[in-house]
């Protein structure tokens, strides 16, 4: 009996593949729908009501704040914001490409400089930015360091820097960066460097003319994963950063907590969703792009 | 064949990098077993880090709490994520190019964006700040992780496998059970792995979420990294960093396993 409902619930699935597909997206589809689509878009109509008394919204519409983006602290902040994301991309860039190559360059060595990069992108961001404090702040190592040599009669002051905001931004993402580079140079057909060798040219001209071009897609996700997460980022600033070096998410979090202006952090989060948007959508133009560079002959 | 040999200027570069990445987590480490509360001079080893994390009831309760979240929240993740993956691979349907367009979403989103929306709809549906929003947080956040994961490895898995069991005279299920969750299973693990890394390590979205009772791990660092200079933050620290270590061992050797047989009775 059981065997023959079984058959028949097999056999309605099988002559229903929407339904079946279906069925296999509803539990995740639906918990993606409740918990993630409807509180974003709760939060873009919340962006456009009218502040309430009491940290809440009242009903009507304005894009009183949005327009606050004008005005030039908020603006400072959105720069600020960019610029450094910017900066750290380009930095890790500059910092993470030579490794990738060299890990594909080292022979046995290879698993270990692999799992050297991979230990830190697995390990606690938080543990991975109180280690910078550690180091910066002025009873740290350095400063300690350099007193008891006696170099510096005072601490150097570090924290609360913008330095340290950009130290700890690259040294929290290098490795998003160094990973992708490495995946699309280890695909590298070896092949063409040779061509390139036995026609003669340079090493520097072999690397930016045939490896360098090649590896565009995994410079360019590098890019992407580096810099999204930078845009955004919280806890570097948070912890590092002081109340001077404060960034778009500390704004966010500053408007929903001591100054209970959702509506103006809500404005303030899709400001921020709409940068990611649009290196996102840059990100897609270029992958194409580069994509066709390397398919064609 | 060309040159193997890097330039020395790259050589030294490189190596600068790797102290960059590391020197930090290693002076932490040691530093945890520094018989010294307020100076970084070497002033003898010691345990006593160690054995202070141990009464304090709010690193064990946060502890408790990481784990109840993180395991909960990669059991439904790891299944959600793996089904949609199923979804997406095996089916033609409408909306599929949208669906998985959508999954990338959550990926690109920031966490801060993620946590305080949820919160603006727990306030708004009055649903008590707790472990349980955590949890729906986490899974939220996780699914599309799985997704990515999980539809990498199937994308690269050979279905042969599963058309001669069904040749055989396997019904569907049969044939998912014993022969695709087996194939699938590496990809399943790295995925989960994955989400519960994630889970275990967030601090953004749960602080947002959990109201006052409820603090997890991170959460308690962080307000240790806020207030404190001891070293007891050096030795949990040490103790999370072993934890992931081992924790990507683990990972790296399932990942490292090639297609498993379909069971063999």
């Amino acid at each position: 009996m059981s065997r023959s409902l079984r058959q028949r619930a097999l056999d309605y699935f099988h002559h229903n593949p929407t339904v079946r597909a279906w069925s296999l997206v509803a539990p995740g589809g639906l918990w993606l729908l409740v918990f993630f689509l409807v509180p974003v878009f709760m939060m873009f109509t919340y962006s456009f009501m009218p502040r309430g008394m009491y940290g809440g919204v009242e009903s009507g519409f304005t894009l009183e704040h949005y327009l606050r983006f004008f005005d030039s602290l908020y603006l400072t902040i959105l720069m600020r914001t960019t610029v450094d994301a910017t900066v750290c991309t380009v930095a890790c860039l500059l910092l993470g490409y030579p490794v990738a190559y060299a890990i594909t360059r080292a022979g046995r060595f290879k698993g270990l400089l692999l799992f050297l990069v991979i230990l830190p992108f697995w390990t606690s961001f938080l543990v991975r930015t109180f280690a910078m404090i550690f180091l910066l702040r002025d009873t740290g190592l350095i400063n300690t360091a350099l007193q008891s040599i006696g170099l510096i009669d005072e601490p150097i002051v570090m924290l609360y820097t913008p330095f340290a905001v950009m130290l700890g931004l690259v040294y929290g993402y290098l490795p998003f960066m160094i990973l992708p580079i490495y995946a699309s140079l280890e695909k590298l057909d070896l092949s063409l460097l040779e061509a390139a060798e036995v026609l003669g040219a340079r090493p520097a001209a072999r690397f930016f003319r045939v490896t360098l071009p090649l590896s565009l897609p995994g410079v360019v996700a590098g890019a992407l994963l580096v810099f999204i997460p930078s845009l955004g980022s919280f806890l570097t600033s948070d912890l590092l950063g002081g109340a001077k070096e404060i960034l778009i998410g500390n704004l966010v979090q500053n408007q929903f907590t001591a100054a209970r202006n959702w509506p103006f952090g809500s404005a303030a989060s899709f400001v921020l969703m709409a940068l990611v948007l649009v290196s996102v959508l840059i990100y897609l133009r270029v992958r194409e792009r580069s994509g066709d560079a390397a398919g064609a002959p | 064949m060309h040159s193997l040999k890097l330039p020395a200027w790259l050589i030294v570069l490189v190596g600068a990098v790797y102290v960059f990445l590391h020197a930090p987590l290693l002076v932490l480490v040691l530093f945890s077993f520094n018989d010294s509360k307020f100076s970084v001079s070497w002033e003898g080893f010691t345990l006593r880090w160690y054995e202070r994390l141990l009464e304090r009831d709010d690193i064990l309760e946060g502890l408790q709490a990481s784990l109840v979240v993180g395991v909960t929240s990669t059991v439904f993740a790891t299944v959600f994520g793996t089904l949609l993956a199923l979804a997406l691979a095996r089916y033609k349907f409408k909306g599929r190019l949208m669906l998985e367009g959508l999954l990338y979403v959550p990926i690109v989103t920031p966490e801060i964006v993620v946590g305080i929306s949820l919160l603006i709809l727990f306030v708004l549906v009055g649903f008590p700040l707790g472990l349980p929003t955590v949890i729906i947080a986490h899974v939220a956040f996780n699914i599309s992780f799985v997704v990515v994961v999980v539809l990498a490895r199937l994308q690269g898995m050979d279905r042969t496998l599963e058309e001669a069991a069904m040749i055989l005279g396997a019904d569907e299920l049969t044939t998912f059970w014993r022969v695709t969750v087996p194939q699938l299973w590496p990809g399943i693990v790295a995925g989960a792995m994955l989400a519960f890394t994630m889970s275990f390590d967030d601090y953004v979205i749960t602080s947002f979420v959990s109201g006052t009772g409820s603090q997890t791990l991170p959460v308690v660092v962080y307000t240790m990294v806020r207030k404190n200079v001891e070293p007891s933050i050096n030795a949990i620290s040490t103790l999370i960093i072993v934890a992931t270590t081992i924790l990507i061992f683990i990972a790296e050797r399932v990942a490292r396993d090639k297609p498993l047989t379909p069971a063999k009775d």
